[in-house]
């Protein structure tokens, strides 16, 4: 995958990806659902869906049906354009975020012969608009807690500040020591670096685990699901939600769970490059599924902290360990 | 031609969205607007072919204006309008618009005198965030050793005035029970 052997990229290519991205990540952010109640019924001995159609398969369409028909209520003295608005930030930053990085190989559609691209829009510092669009994507909990007028509300949007503050350093830090390494933001870059098969891992590993922690908090996966803690702030910033607006929230945290699992791949995990028989896309797709998986077990496996115990975490833990790492890698570097 | 309409699209939604953050008396709406025009100021950026520095503004001033929400959280009710009080509306119009004529001034200065130089030009071949660094640790460097020592400066401070009783956290103080005066009192000492 080297660029000159490539077609020239046409804006009609550049179309079609987007709409492609859109369809497919959506229907997988859908099936995501289902999912992951599966494999947490599995890790927790229990048996999940099982009543819509063959081992509950079609539950996502009923939970598709039950979110299009609800009634769209928006709640008296909330503030109602922030309110209508926020779900839709969510949502449309995650597929902005997606728009940078690269989702599927780049192929050409036989007959009409138009090339369709890895990436929709290679941005020469894409590592960083992933993080800035995702991290603008925490804009959506927080103006819906403080649009709605309600206390469960407030509750969420301040932890999404919390957790925005603490994290954000983390997940800058930890990929600075990679990026460092390869010396370029351009996740073609990182894909090509790793073309000889040894991958970033190896050379990164705690740089890997600190991403992997700050993307699960960036991302609200369970460990660090502050926002809408049930059993603590009832449903945080999506209280006062129901129907579609609910679920577009949703739709953007799942959308940001596979962004996430996209950067692990290319960065740490060797990118779209072939593996012994495997073709790159088998492997670059066997990697976000494996990492979405990964969170899945994650959340089966660990409770749930409380916010100071997110800020102790991500400022006296992991930032130390990160400025750590990147000092060792500068000094390897300048040493070797 | 593209860029010419992807100019104006960026200069007039931001000229909007700032207005509203003055004018409006809604924080919600301020604040929501004032992030808005940020991002949309990050497009003039990569108009410009800086795409880094378009995506450092980007992050930049998501995470202030992310911490700016959190304030307004503090001290303001959302929902509701900000009564605000004016006391000498002249003297406020009067500095505010001198205080923009100053800066017309200031900026058009130069391209009225026509001596608009690009002080770094972009050199082919190298990226756009080695040319950012390439300057920052030669030419600037001094402005930018000092920029990084007024930073710690201020976090210094702010650990300082935040730092009080920072090991112990109020999450974890198990209060004996008790009816809920006391139990006020004891949150105000713990505090102090």
């Amino acid at each position: 995958m080297d660029g000159t052997m490539l077609p020239e990229v046409t804006a009609v290519g550049v179309i079609i990806k987007a709409i492609l991205i859109l369809a497919v990540i959506s229907a997988i952010a859908g099936f995501g659902t289902y999912i992951e109640r599966k494999v947490l019924a599995f890790m927790q001995r229990r048996v999940g869906p099982n009543h819509v159609g063959p081992y509950g398969l079609l539950q996502l369409a009923a939970d598709g049906i039950k979110l299009f028909t609800k009634e769209d209520i928006i709640p008296q003295h909330a503030n109602r354009l922030i309110f209508a608005v926020a779900p839709a930030i969510t949502a449309a930053t995650a597929f902005i975020a997606l728009g940078a990085v690269p989702v599927f190989p780049g192929f050409t559609i036989p007959f009409v012969d138009v090339y369709v691209p890895s990436i929709a829009s290679d941005v020469n510092v894409g590592i960083l608009f992933v993080l800035g669009m995702m991290a603008a994507g925490l804009y959506g909990p927080l103006l819906a807690g403080m649009a709605q007028s309600n206390k469960w509300g407030i509750l969420g949007s301040a932890r999404t500040a919390i957790q925005f503050l603490s994290y954000e350093v983390v997940t800058g830090l930890s990929l600075l020591a990679p990026i460092m390494m390869v010396g370029s933001l351009s996740f073609v870059d990182f894909n090509n670096y790793q073309s000889d098969g040894t991958w970033l891992v190896v050379y990164q590993p705690v740089a890997f685990i600190l991403f992997l922690i700050a993307g699960y908090a960036e991302t609200n996966r369970t460990p660090f699901d502050l926002l809408e803690h049930e059993a603590e702030i009832v449903s945080g910033y999506v209280t006062e939600y129901s129907g579609m607006r609910w679920g577009m929230f949703f739709i953007g945290e799942y959308a940001n769970m596979i962004t996430i699992g996209i950067i692990a791949s290319v960065v740490f995990l060797g990118g779209y490059n072939d593996w012994w028989i495997f073709p790159g896309w088998i492997m670059i797709l066997a990697k976000i599924a494996f990492s979405f998986f990964f969170m899945l077990w994650v959340r089966a496996a660990w409770p749930h902290v409380r916010p100071d115990q997110l800020m102790w975490l991500c400022w006296k833990v992991l930032m130390p360990l990160a400025v750590i790492n990147v000092v060792i890698t500068g000094i390897v570097m300048m040493a070797g | 031609m593209y860029e010419f309409i992807a100019f104006y699209i960026f200069a007039i939604s931001t000229v909007i969205l700032f207005l509203i953050t003055v004018l409006s008396k809604n924080v919600l709406y301020a604040m929501t607007s004032l992030a808005g025009g940020m991002v949309m100021i990050s497009g003039f950026f990569f108009l410009l072919g800086a795409d880094f520095l378009g995506v450092v503004q980007l992050i930049v001033y998501v995470g202030a204006v992310m911490a700016l929400y959190a304030f307004a959280m503090m001290f303001f009710d959302t929902t509701k309008d900000v009564k605000e009080k004016y006391n000498s509306p002249r003297l406020v119009f009067l500095l505010g618009g001198l205080m923009a004529v100053v800066f017309v001034v200031i900026f058009s200065a130069p391209i009225i005198g026509e001596n608009l130089q690009v002080a770094s030009p972009i050199t082919n071949g190298v990226g756009n965030a080695e040319a950012v660094g390439i300057v920052l640790f030669t030419k600037y460097l001094v402005p930018f050793e000092v920029a990084a020592i007024m930073l710690l400066v201020a976090m210094v401070a702010g650990i300082i005035l935040a730092g009080k009783k920072m090991d112990e956290s109020l999450t974890t103080t198990v209060l004996p029970l008790v009816d809920k005066e006391s139990e006020d009192e004891i949150l105000k000492k713990e505090s102090r």
